[in-house]
């Protein structure tokens, strides 16, 4: 067992400094004061001109919030969360005055990007994606919009959407993530800053893929940014959304909020390549990723496809969700989560099926290295109208060492007696022979291990949109770095 | 160009092999017989570098530099390959990706360039034509749901891509049927030149008809009891280990 034990204590002196986005960006800012409080929230609307129904919708979010309590189900050792330490807005100045073209952006920030390896100059940013680049609390600057609006499809700062697009803002918003649906999605409604807004017309097949970039750089400050995705009868678009902070000893809040609707016999494929901030290697700092990620598939023959790459944050808890309500309608849930360190993931997903012949379909699979602590938690209800439903689940965890934890906790409740739910499960190590095997061949045991588990996620990082696969190869290999041979 | 000189070697802590000597020039085919338990295998591991098999006295070196202290990765970029008695499964890994990273690894320990994507196509391709494997074996996972006869073949694939300097090939016949032993025969032979040099560790002289040994070894209780011609093979073979028991020599 000596080569494993060597490889594993290894990986558990992990140095997280080698978490590559964790530089700062130093640039003048435009912060709400420290805290939260109606004020806050005021603010927040003001510096974002919003008209007075978003304000109220807003403000009824945060009494709501008063009221609520912690989630506490999640297999999760929480810090008790101090509101009134952290600012819930900030902006860099230089956006105080909205750039009307990238030549009015803040070479500053053009730097950021550039160093983050996602340049925002059109001309150099991958073909065929489109960008929305997120700083802290607002929209950067979003790449190919005209090019889009020319098919219909609008791509935007969810902040300009609430201002351009009122009506769809107003319909969808809060639709399938209800205000008071836990206590984090309620924060988020009443502060989010910042997010895309995407709306795909009838019959239109985006002709690009949509990205999102996110960036929390301020010192205490937690980023709340609000997606809402609507692709109407058949229509169909990828969108993927990264992230990265910087490397800071305080605990940072990410508390977002994201919606899709789908209409009949149309398609929505979300991405998430998420690497914030892991904290270091004895869990000080770090982001704590709270996300509550919801899709309905409205219309008959509709779709919903999550696929996350889950590498970062201290602390990640998040169930990306799938309601079935149309018949016929299909929902997956493909997952790689990574912890090392002391990292905690606690993630999922929920299927909802309500619509007859409603399919579902859950591959999951979680990495723990390190003292990490690594959650599947799932959800497969079946409604007494759902005929026919059926899913396929299938959970895989793999150890790297002893000291790290993998928990699967599937949840499964049919009311329909014609349901058919298939649930499969594995646990398994990096074995001594796998590693001398490659090792023999000439491969370096860190790059044998990225290997192996990059073997083990396969069935997962291959739903990726092309462009991404590769990146996220990479990063699954870089989150278990630290076996120099 | 192998030179291993009075080997001890213990694993977790249990003395296996107890002084073994053997030099192999460059060119030659080596084989070593001997029954089960004595410690070709163990031999082959030390070779290879595999943790938790430490060499307790003695000496190998390779190319004239001494090897024992060298990761396993390092000396197979010297051009050490060894097959492996039981090949390993690595699932989700293709075999073309499995193949090109290790091919890599290697060169970029030699400081060679790393062969791009059409490259490494061509000659992996030109590899499996060889060997008469399907080229939709390099599309499956390594080994995964490989026969036992399929997987030696897919190490013998992987030595001819490597084109090591030294192969040592712990009983690669087993398990093998007629054709397949020819085939794989034909790949160790064509492997075989001036430059290389092959340890076969076999219990059958079955093998050794189409890889023509110089010499063959006896291996018992961790020492090599004779050594001889490829008729010693044969000899074997008709008598077995019967006058190898106990501690001889
Ligand atoms: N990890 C280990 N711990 C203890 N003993 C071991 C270990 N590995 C091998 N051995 C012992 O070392 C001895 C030599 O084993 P080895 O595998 O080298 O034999 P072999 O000559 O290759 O046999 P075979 O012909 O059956 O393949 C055996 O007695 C075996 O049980
Ligand atoms: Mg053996």
């Amino acid at each position: 067992m000596a080569a494993t034990q060597e490889t594993v204590e290894q990986v558990q002196k992990l140095e997280m400094d080698k978490y590559k986005y964790g530089f700062v960006t130093d640039i003048e800012t435009e912060k709400a004061p420290k805290g939260l409080s109606e004020d806050t929230v005021r603010f927040i609307s003001a510096k974002k001109n919003e008209p007075e129904w978003m304000l109220e919708w807003r403000l009824k979010a945060y009494r709501l919030w008063l009221t609520m309590p912690e989630p506490k189900w999640g297999k999760l050792d929480l810090p008790e969360i101090d509101y009134q330490d952290s600012y819930y807005f900030s902006s860099p100045k230089s956006m105080e005055d909205r750039p009307q073209s990238l030549d009015e952006v803040d070479p500053e920030l053009l730097r950021t990007y550039e160093k983050l390896g996602i340049p925002i100059k059109e001309q150099e940013v991958l073909a065929g994606v489109a960008v929305d680049y997120v700083f802290d609390s607002v929209s950067v600057a979003t790449t190919f919009r005209k090019q889009l609006l020319d098919v219909g499809v609008i791509f935007c700062p969810i902040s300009e959407a609430i201002q351009d697009y009122p009506e769809l803002v107003k319909k969808y918003m809060g639709s399938v993530v209800p205000q008071g649906d836990n206590k984090h999605a309620c924060l988020n409604s009443a502060v989010f800053t910042d997010g895309s807004f995407v709306y795909i017309p009838k019959g239109v097949r985006c002709p690009m893929e949509l990205s999102t970039y996110f960036r929390i750089n301020e010192l205490n400050t937690g980023q709340f940014e609000r997606t809402l995705i609507v692709a109407d009868e058949s229509s169909y678009v990828s969108y993927l959304e990264g992230c990265t902070a910087p490397q800071r000893d305080e605990n940072q809040l990410h508390a977002a909020v994201v919606e899709l609707i789908v209409m009949d016999d149309a398609e929505i494929k979300y991405s998430t390549v998420q690497n914030w901030y892991p904290g270091d290697e004895d869990g000080k700092g770090g982001i704590f990723n709270f996300v509550t990620k919801r899709g309905i598939c409205k219309g008959k023959n509709s779709k919903i496809s999550w696929t996350q790459v889950e590498t970062g944050s201290a602390i990640t808890w998040k169930y990306p969700s799938c309601i079935l309500q149309g018949d016929n309608s299909v929902g997956e849930f493909y997952s790689v989560a990574i912890t090392n360190g002391r990292q905690q993931a606690d993630t999922g997903t929920k299927m909802i099926h309500l619509g007859k012949n409603t399919t579902s379909r859950i591959i999951s699979k979680g990495i723990s290295a390190g003292k990490s602590q690594n959650t599947y938690r799932g959800l497969v209800r079946v409604a007494a109208k759902a005929d026919g439903a059926r899913n396929f689940t299938q959970c895989d965890s793999l150890l790297v060492g002893q000291t790290c934890g993998a928990h699967t906790v599937p949840y499964i409740e049919s009311k329909n007696r014609s349901a058919r739910l298939e649930h499969e499960a594995t646990t398994s190590k990096i074995s001594d022979d796998q590693l001398f095997y490659c090792r023999q061949r000439g491969i370096s045991e860190e790059d044998a291990v990225g290997l192996v588990v990059n073997g083990f996620c396969r069935e997962v990082l291959q739903e990726l949109p092309m462009e991404f696969a590769v990146e996220a190869q990479q990063l699954v290999k870089i989150s278990l770095e630290g076996s120099v041979g | 160009m192998l030179e291993i000189k009075n080997l001890h070697a213990e694993v977790d802590g249990k003395s296996i092999l107890k002084g073994i000597d053997l030099n192999i020039n460059k060119g030659e085919v080596h084989a070593i017989m001997g029954p089960n338990g004595s410690g070709k295998s163990t031999l082959a591991n030390v070779l290879a570098g595999r943790d938790d098999y430490d060499i307790t006295e003695g000496s190998v070196s390779f190319d004239g530099k001494d090897i024992s202290e060298l990761e396993p990765e390092e000396r197979a970029g010297e051009g050490i390959f060894l097959a492996f008695q039981y090949p390993v499964e690595i699932p989700g890994v293709t075999n073309t990706t499995f193949l090109k990273e290790a091919l890599n690894a290697q060169r970029k320990y030699r400081g060679e360039e790393e062969l791009g994507g059409m490259e490494f196509v061509k000659l992996i391709r030109s590899k499996t034509k060889e060997l008469g494997i399907k080229d939709d074996m390099l599309k499956r996972a390594v080994n995964v749901g490989f026969s036992g006869g399929e997987k030696k073949r897919n190490d013998i694939l992987q030595m001819a891509v490597l084109n090591p300097k030294l192969a040592v090939l712990d009983e690669t016949d087993s398990g093998l049927d007629i054709d397949a032993l020819k085939i794989v025969a034909e790949g160790v032979n064509k492997l075989r030149a001036e430059n290389n040099a092959i340890l076969v560790i076999t219990h059958y002289q079955r093998l050794l008809n189409y890889i023509v040994p110089d010499k063959v070894h006896v291996l018992a209780h961790g020492k090599i009891q004779r050594t001889g011609g490829k008729e010693l093979a044969l000899e074997l073979e008709e008598k077995g280990y019967a006058g190898y028991s106990g501690e001889a020599a």
